[in-house]
């Protein structure tokens, strides 16, 4: 049972950390800044998600995995509405150059 | 497991590394912001993957750093957009 459970782990965490890959090469090499904003809420809510999907079965309890669940759902909540406030930013100075 | 667990928090924290190199590069203040942002919550994930399956308190910092990035976003279009748009922000 743990090894199927370290497994699970491996794969979600490895999955995870594309996920940051991902959001880096977007954020360095897309052309404009909605597009870059698009790359960088894949690292948020995607990569972030994998790697505390992964670290539940090595937390310490359910408090503890569920303390892990909320961090995440804290991040994709704040993630939703960064990314509304930049992309209006950005658009206001777009519409200002 | 724990070797690796610290080896992927060494990955996501470079990968972070990497992305602050748009805070050279901007263009926009937009795009520097975001780099910053990612800083949050690949420092966040780093964290998690270093500390939380051998340091319980170290889930306190990550949960503290994540909220730290979501404000610093918050203050940063709060001051970018200026006096211009304060009577936008007051109208909602």
């Amino acid at each position: 049972m743990s090894t199927v459970l370290d497994i699970m782990t491996f794969f979600a965490v490895l999955t995870g950390a594309f996920f940051f890959l991902a959001g880096t090469v977007g954020l360095l090499r897309f052309p404009d800044t909605l597009s870059r904003l698009h790359a960088l809420t894949k690292a948020d809510n995607l990569g972030l998600g994998l790697v505390v999907f992964g670290l539940l079965p090595q937390a310490g309890g359910v408090s503890a995995g569920l303390k892990l669940v909320c961090i995440w759902l804290l991040v994709l909540l704040a993630s939703a509405t960064v990314s509304q406030l930049i992309a209006r930013a950005a658009r206001q100075h777009h519409a200002r150059a | 497991m724990s070797d690796f667990l610290l080896a992927a928090a060494g990955f996501v924290l470079l990968m972070v590394a990497v992305g602050l190199l748009r805070i050279l590069h901007g263009p926009a203040e937009a795009d520097r912001m975001m780099a910053a942002q990612l800083l949050g919550s690949g420092g966040t994930a780093a964290l998690l993957l270093a500390g939380a399956a051998r340091i319980p308190a170290m889930v306190d910092v990550a949960l503290t750093l994540a909220l730290l990035a979501a404000f610093a976003t918050v203050t940063f279009v709060i001051s970018g957009s200026g006096s211009r748009s304060d009577a936008n922000l007051a109208g909602g």
